[in-house]
């Protein structure tokens, strides 16, 4: 129990981290891009979404830097993180709320597939060594240095333009309205095939590797050997005496690569026009949507934190040794 | 993105403590370069730095001349094929390379200082400085590096290159710094060291030529996969157009490519070179990496002596029951 608290309290200071840097980022850049957006649209704002950039993007210069951060937390505490530009006048919370199921699910199914696929070959490529599955290694070393976004670019290419078999934008057929029923969900996860393809791709190579390397070292241990020596069957060593043991620093380098994983899925969003928070991403930084950024890189940053949380409950679940030092 | 670089690292520093001196170093440099995939992604590498240097003298057009040779597949004038302007792509990427390469090892080098600096201070102070210096770089590795980076880059109106690395190497340092400081906390305590404290070596004379020498495998690698990330975040920068895209690089020449529907068009020469090279450059530098982790840790080595014949049972490892032992113990200290 101690354990976990002190993780959440770690947990905290981070969150507490991010939106302090999300506060300080537009008050230490040069030049007041967003002043600028606020006198295009002059005249369209009403003041209550005036005061609020003011706040959330320290525009008023009278108030002390104190002042404006409280402004800021109380502004955030309410759910309200400015109106965007690129879709005037939504607020950005509803642009977001709209767009992050779609990243959610996108994320959550493509990085489960990656993580057992890329732990179950790792643990066959450890056990292995020596053997032809050696020469899989590279490969995978040349797919993991392909960029994210490229990968989504060549399967758009092939599996979009060259033989039309999937879409190559979109989230959903368009003459759909959104809704839990068989077409809608079918034509959801046909839209997602590809993207979904492209991550699994490129992240379960970090997987195989990872676990390949577990499994080497932790294969020349005494109980292995012990194990072995019982004249157990080579199945069994495997999964319930090496395997076990070599997956723990596999999930807790699982829950620090999540910021990569998120980094890459924001960009396989953004080449095929994914309705997730990739892809709102890309277009705020196109229209130069500052709200929109902002408000994007701190529900990342918290669905991150989120993550790890989680990926910490479930090592204290598989690791005993934590649960005992508590 | 860069996984496979941090998993790598994660099982790197298993085992590089080994206190052998300084006398031995110059021969297993050589041991080093013994294994072929160093020596495939050192070649790779040189062959990239030679085009950084005299890509805009050999490039055969300017990258930014129009032609009225629009979106021709390649041929003898144009090797990669030209743009829907009539640029030629080739010259494209050998005047881009310069870019890439500049904003990676900058990236790299300011934030493999950033993690030795705090790495090795928090595990070799300990105390109050380590948990406060811990917890820093523990924030920094939680929060997702790329989008910050898009976010800082966006904010500054033609962001340069050298201003781009820096914001990179801010993000990433935290990682080397995590290594880093696991790997100081068992060194601080080893016999040597101790025996230095006792002669009355300064702390900065024991940092500098105890402690610092015997992390150097670690500090290399922490350094290449910098490098990997500093060049996939800056290449997606300029693919997204937050960088400042009139100065070329690989990612640029994507952004056109995508932007004018290079894809739609079937005009797959556009992207596909670009794509190849970062892949190439990115995967000379994974190779070097797992050189230098077989050459740390020997239990990882697939191509050397017996393990290319004989198939491997447990038990048959040739290894040291000492440093097995570490393999568990620096990830304890980690966390």
């Amino acid at each position: 129990m101690k354990y976990l608290l002190q993780r959440l309290a770690f947990y905290l200071v981070t969150a507490w981290a991010a939106i302090t840097i999300n506060f300080l980022i537009p008050r230490m850049m040069p030049g007041d891009p967003v002043q600028a957006l606020l006198a295009r649209f002059q005249g369209r704002l009403d003041t209550g979404a005036v005061d609020s950039l003011k706040a959330l993007f320290g525009l008023d210069e009278q108030q002390s830097l104190w002042q404006q951060y409280t402004d800021y937390w109380s502004h955030l505490l309410d759910g309200d993180l400015g109106l965007s530009f690129t879709f005037f006048p939504t607020p950005v919370s509803e642009v977001i709320a709209q767009s992050l199921p779609w990243t959610l699910a996108l994320v959550g199914i493509t990085t489960l597939i990656s993580f057992l696929l890329g732990t179950g070959i790792g643990v066959f490529t450890g056990w292995r060594r020596g053997s032809w599955m050696d020469s899989l290694l590279p490969v995978t070393t040349f797919i993991s240095a392909i960029p994210y976004f490229w990968l989504g670019l060549i399967a758009i290419a092939l599996f979009a333009v060259k033989w039309p078999l999937f879409p190559a934008a979109g989230g959903y057929d368009s003459s759909l309205v959104p809704a839990f029923d068989w077409p809608f969900v079918s034509s959801a996860l046909y839209h997602g095939a590809l993207p979904g393809l492209t991550i699994v791709l490129s992240a379960v190579a970090g997987w195989i590797l990872g676990m390949r390397n577990m499994m080497v070292t932790v294969s020349s241990e005494d109980y292995v050997m012990v194990a072995q020596a019982k004249g157990l069957s080579e199945r069994r060593v495997m999964f319930g005496y090496a395997a076990r043991n070599a997956i723990l620093p596999n999930i807790s380098g699982f829950a620090l690569s999540l910021g990569f994983i998120v980094g890459g899925t924001l960009l396989v969003e953004m080449v095929f026009s994914y309705p997730g928070i990739g892809y709102q991403l890309f277009q705020a930084v196109g229209a130069k949507d500052y709200p929109l950024m902002q408000g994007v890189f701190l529900i990342i940053t918290l669905s991150v934190l989120a993550a790890n949380l989680l990926a910490d409950v479930l090592y204290m679940v598989l690791d005993p040794r934590t649960r005992r030092e508590a | 993105m860069a996984t496979t670089a941090t998993e790598a690292a994660v099982t790197g520093p298993a085992g590089t403590d080994d206190p052998a001196g300084t006398r031995a170093r110059s021969r297993r440099g050589m041991r080093l370069l013994r294994g072929r995939k160093t020596v495939i992604g050192l070649g790779i590498l040189a062959f990239f730095v030679v085009i950084a240097v005299v890509g805009p003298w050999i490039a055969p057009y300017d990258p930014d001349t129009m032609s009225d040779q629009l979106l021709q597949p390649p041929s003898g004038a144009h090797w990669f094929g030209t743009t829907q302007t009539g640029q030629d792509v080739l010259s494209q990427i050998l005047v881009g390379t310069r870019g890439v390469l500049v904003v990676g090892f900058v990236a790299g080098i300011l934030a493999t200082v950033l993690s030795v600096v705090i790495g090795v201070s928090a595990g070799f102070l300990g105390g109050t400085a380590d948990e406060l210096l811990s917890l820093l770089s523990n924030v920094f590795l939680v929060i997702p590096g790329l989008p910050l980076i898009i976010i800082i880059a966006s904010f500054v109106s033609d962001a340069g290159d050298i201003l781009i690395a820096a914001v990179i190497a801010l993000t990433s340092w935290a990682w080397g710094a995590r290594v880093l400081r696991a790997q100081t906390l068992s060194l601080r305590r080893r016999d040597y060291v101790e025996a230095a404290r006792a002669t009355g070596e300064s702390t900065w004379r024991i940092i500098f030529f105890e402690v610092l020498p015997n992390l150097t495998a670690v500090i290399a690698s922490g350094f290449v996969s910098t490098v990997i990330f500093a060049i996939l975040s800056e290449i997606t920068l300029a693919f997204i157009g937050v960088a400042d895209i009139s100065d070329w690089n690989w990612g640029t020449v994507l952004f056109w490519a995508q932007s004018n529907q290079a894809l739609a068009q079937g005009a797959w020469w556009w992207f596909v070179p670009a794509g190849l090279c970062i892949a190439l450059l990115g995967m000379s530098l994974a190779l070097i990496n797992f050189g230098i982790d077989e050459f740390v840790n020997p239990r990882l080595r697939t191509e050397t002596g017996a393990s290319r014949k004989v198939r491997m049972r447990v038990g048959f490892t040739p290894v040291t029951r000492a440093s097995a032992a570490r393999g568990t113990d620096d990830r304890e200290t980690g966390s």
